[in-house]
């Protein structure tokens, strides 16, 4: 599997390996109510990312003690399947998947209404089935969308995306290649009507000037996000809808 | 008084809906005097209320509310109940018996059994206690009989319709017992399987067009519809057989 490292990331004309713009997110997809079981469900692809979400509850928490008197309790597991990366990965939880779980829920938290229902649970599934950079940003946004999807009231969904710096410069939404050769990654999840950042981390080195700007980079790219959630959830709304005026059209006919 | 959507437009968590004057309804939020959804669902401007009815929920328990529960446990003083709430109810023996209980004579999984499914209704629930139930009332007491169906609970109310008007043409047109729950859950009991299969077929139609107008004339012109075709059928049936 060792692939022979490119001379360059970005070449002269500003474009990136795959062939997106300095401040271009990679294409995405959102699809909700994928799986029948769960109560809310959503499916991401952004760029070679493929993630599912799966949520169920609010329900009467097992075991009992994990139960909180005064709010819902988020539970959240983010996983890897053994087949998302190039080399098997152990289908145990990792110590880095069960960070991403907790850093996931502390993201997530602040934008359900968790204080609704007491004494609940909430349990949240994040499947990579297939990763490629940034699988904690995109499995934050469809985690969002299968919240909405099982009814759960919320004050606003989370986006989030990464922002970086590659060879010197700042980019957007880093794929897997461009995060092991760059120097540095920040991954961000914002809820854009309070304006508020609900996770934000950083490896590798930025001076104070290119945070700032890092940042900035990283909130326009959840904006994008957003519109991409939202036109998600109402597409599978407005389908009903529309069988139903075409019908109703064709009663007219007759 | 700035309003961003039009009625009945489709709006998901976090649109912003109104600012100042209006007061926040039904599945929105009022944070800094702006008014959020907080929910997927269709908008609506009442006279100074916004309020958003959501396209799919799950059950809040309501005291008051006549539910459909199934057994889940026999305890010694009581039946632990799934309502399809957030919380397990629990009825006590003594909101089932219509004299005091006595654990030593009465036997309580011969009244119900795990897996029994009950019409109850909701005695008290708050923040801090699981909902209660009881049955000592008229109509309320175990299912015996006719088939359930389970649709979202935000539905329930197109069921019913303005004054119940639905609900009577249902039982009217087809000629069946229907006894709804306000947790989404529905007992359609009829005289014949002919009969409980255009009731759930009624139902399924109604959850499937919740969120359009006119939907009452539209259910009684399809039931209309499949029952004469039904009976073209059997006469036609009666006049093969005379010719033979």
């Amino acid at each position: 599997m060792t692939q022979k490292k490119p001379e360059k990331l970005i070449d002269e004309n500003d474009v990136r390996i795959d062939g997106r713009k300095l401040k271009d997110l990679r294409p995405t997809k959102i699809e909700v109510g994928v799986l029948g079981n769960a109560d809310g469900s959503a499916y991401i692809e952004q760029g070679k990312n493929k993630i599912l979400a799966g949520v169920y509850g609010p329900k009467e928490a097992h075991p009992k003690h994990l139960a909180l008197p005064d709010r819902a309790a988020l539970r959240c597991r983010y996983h890897m399947a053994p087949f998302s990366v190039d080399e098997r990965k152990s289908p145990a939880p990792s110590r880095r998947e069960l960070e991403l779980s907790k850093v996931i829920r502390e993201a997530l938290e602040p934008s359900v209404f968790t204080e609704y229902y007491p004494r609940t649970s909430i349990d949240l599934f994040i499947e990579v089935l297939q990763a490629d950079g940034g699988t904690r940003c995109a499995g934050i946004s469809v985690a969002s969308v299968a919240l909405a999807d099982a009814g759960i009231p919320m004050r606003d969904l989370v986006c989030a995306c990464a922002a970086g710096k590659v060879e010197g410069r700042l980019v957007l939404d880093l794929s897997d290649y461009e995060d092991k050769g760059g120097d540095a990654d920040l991954p961000l999840a914002y809820m854009s009507t309070v304006n508020a950042v609900t996770l934000l981390q950083m490896d590798g080195i930025l001076s104070g000037e290119e945070f700032e700007q890092a940042v900035k980079m990283a909130v326009e790219g959840c904006k994008q996000i957003n519109q991409i959630q939202k036109e998600a959830l109402r597409a599978k709304y407005s389908v009903a809808k529309e069988a139903e005026t075409e019908k109703e059209a064709e009663a007219g006919e007759e | 008084m700035p309003v961003y959507y039009e009625r009945r437009q489709l709006v998901t968590p976090g649109d912003l809906l109104a600012e100042n004057d209006y007061f926040a309804g039904e599945n929105t939020h009022k944070e800094n005097g702006k008014i959020y959804a907080t929910r997927v669902g269709l908008v609506n401007y009442a006279e100074k209320r916004v309020y958003v009815v959501a396209l799919k929920s799950f059950y809040v328990p309501m005291v008051g509310d006549t539910v459909i529960g199934k057994v889940e446990e026999v305890t010694l003083g009581g039946w632990v109940i799934d309502i399809k709430a957030p919380h397990l109810a629990m009825l006590r023996a003594s909101d089932a018996l219509e004299r005091p209980f006595k654990p030593q004579k009465d036997d309580l999984p011969s009244l119900f059994d795990v897996g029994d499914m009950v019409i109850a209704k909701i005695v008290a629930y708050d923040r801090t206690r699981d909902p209660q139930l009881t049955i000592l009332e008229r109509g309320l007491g175990k299912i015996t009989r006719g088939q359930i169906l389970e649709i979202t609970p935000t539905k329930i109310p197109r069921v019913i319709g303005k004054q119940g008007s639905m609900i009577s043409m249902l039982k009217q047109e087809t000629g069946c017992q229907i006894e709804i729950g306000q947790n989404g859950r529905i007992l359609v009991n009829g005289k014949t399987p002919e009969d409980e299969r255009l009731g759930v077929m009624a139902i399924r139609k109604i959850e499937q067009e919740a969120h359009t107008t006119g939907l009452t004339d539209r259910v009684t012109e399809m039931l209309r519809k499949e029952k004469g075709e039904k009976e073209v059928v059997k006469s036609d049936a009666k006049e093969t057989r005379k010719t033979d």
